[in-house]
């Protein structure tokens, strides 16, 4: 896959609770958990630092997990968060996420 | 409570992270309803920086859900400046407005935001049933335009709909309405007293078979022999429980900086302009008091066979004069629903019926005069 940036929509509502981070999602009240990975992924969705850096400086560097391995998850999971458009991915730097 | 919204509260409870608030940003409103609890002048309400600030305190603290709510919050002429700070710090948020002041500008701006729902106060399908409660001639063509308006845009709405005297015979009219419009519809058979205490506006409660029939409506309670049950055997689990979010998971802050459990628990914690939200959330002698309240510590409830399905709400409790005691007008929605009275339903009916003997001791005692001559000795 080529780089991938991922950004946090800003039309969505999140909260971090614990190592958890709650996300609603207006446009159908559907609530959601986001686990302790995922936050981190959450968390570093600036849209500007690739996923792949993400996932090597956050989740590889304090997990005990293979980077090719940990990449795939990731991409996978950000691809999910996009479907429900809570998060916004390109291949090109966000500098403003949609709403 | 949906399971995975149990388990945030639950975990919250675990944090003590206050996960939900409701921040009136103003006591103003341009109806004046015959029900309502607040006094509308305003007596220094925080300024917009002050809100600013109270938010960015509330976001850092944990807080998730956030209702602004007033008096009427668009009479507030920063609402959207407000509005649009509170979205940048990601809450989750629910409007309560009589919608009076939403045009399709505004709705559109909301929609904009990424506001969750929009609640309306909806009191009749009746143009002057509705207009009679709030005392504002054309507030109900109003508040249904806007109530349209919101819809159209593609917000969540949901009628609010306070049952009293006047329009006790309107909630199936009322939801008639929401489902035409597109929106949800919530029913509240209790009018609770003035935040300064004064109880004369409970003379608008709608009475016991009023109750009665409102809980014996499948289409609003769904199964009925179900939610009219008797209430099952107090378990131990049941005297470990605590009554409700207030304080534990959730609290108000008022117009003026003050912080309470509930809207309808005025029950002080502190005050913003002296203290940080955090700070008053996690060390409130209040807070905490409140917090230690479990079913097994009340007198009279933890006797009662309602003890583990009552709704019971410590905030009327406390209107009541004890935050640990009863709260009647819970008590009567028991009895309502289920035919059972519960302990404290059973003492004040006892004690508002006093035995003939005890009543021919009373004439005999303290004729007229005596109790006049008592008087002027005592003063």
């Amino acid at each position: 896959m080529n780089t991938l940036y991922v950004a946090r929509n800003t039309a969505i509502a999140a909260r971090a609770l614990g190592e958890e981070t709650m996300v609603m999602s207006a446009a159908d009240s559907t609530l959601f958990t986001l686990d302790e990975i995922a936050s981190v992924i959450w968390d570093a969705a600036d849209g500007t630092t690739p996923l792949e850096e993400i996932v090597a400086s956050r989740i590889c560097a304090q997990y005990d997990v293979a980077p090719e391995v940990a990449l795939k998850d990731a991409e996978a999971l950000v691809e999910n968060l996009a479907d429900r458009g809570i998060m916004v991915i390109s291949d090109q730097p966000l500098a403003h996420p949609g709403r | 409570m949906s399971g995975l919204m149990a388990e945030m509260a639950a975990k919250a409870l675990q944090h003590n992270i206050p996960l939900g608030v409701q921040l009136d940003l103003t006591y103003r409103c341009n109806e004046r309803c015959i029900h309502c609890y607040l006094d509308h002048d305003d007596h220094g309400e925080m300024s917009t920086a002050e809100i600013k600030d109270v938010l960015d305190q509330m976001a850092g603290a944990g807080v998730f859900f956030l209702t602004l709510s007033g008096g009427e919050i668009l009479m507030r002429r920063d609402f959207f400046e407000i509005l649009e700070h509170a979205r940048a710090r990601t809450f989750c948020i629910k409007l309560k407005t009589n919608g009076v002041l939403i045009r399709r500008k505004e709705a559109e701006r909301i929609r904009a935001l990424g506001v969750e729902s929009v609640q309306i106060s909806v009191y009749s399908h009746r143009p002057e049933v509705h207009d009679a409660i709030t005392k504002m001639p054309g507030s109900f063509r109003q508040s249904i335009e806007a109530a349209r308006l919101l819809r159209s845009v593609g917000l969540h709405v949901t009628f609010a709909n306070v049952l009293m005297n006047q329009n006790a015979e309107d909630y199936r009219g009322v939801r008639a309405l929401a489902n035409e419009v597109g929106a949800q519809c919530t029913l509240d058979p209790t009018i609770t007293p003035m935040m300064d205490g004064d109880r004369s506006i409970l003379s608008l409660n709608v009475d016991q078979e009023a109750l009665r029939q409102v809980f014996r409506d499948g289409g609003l309670v769904g199964n009925v022999e179900e939610f009219c049950a008797a209430p099952p055997k107090v378990g131990e689990d049941d005297l470990d429980s605590l009554p409700c979010s207030a304080g534990h998971t959730s609290c108000y802050v008022s117009p003026y900086g003050d912080v309470y459990p509930c809207v309808q628990f005025p029950l002080p914690c502190g005050n913003l302009r002296q203290s940080k939200f955090a700070d008053i959330w996690k060390e409130s002698p209040q807070f905490k008091e409140v917090r230690s309240i479990h079913l097994r510590d009340m007198p009279s409830c933890s006797q009662c066979a309602h003890g583990a399905t009552c709704t019971r709400c410590p905030g009327l409790a406390y209107l009541e004069g004890n935050m640990r005691g009863p709260s009647f007008q819970d008590c009567q929605k028991s009895y309502a629903r289920t035919g059972i009275p519960s302990e404290n339903f059973k003492r004040r009916n006892a004690s508002a019926q006093p035995s003939p003997s005890l009543k021919l001791v009373q004439i005999q005692g303290l004729p007229p005069a005596k109790v006049a001559e008592s008087s002027v000795v005592g003063a």
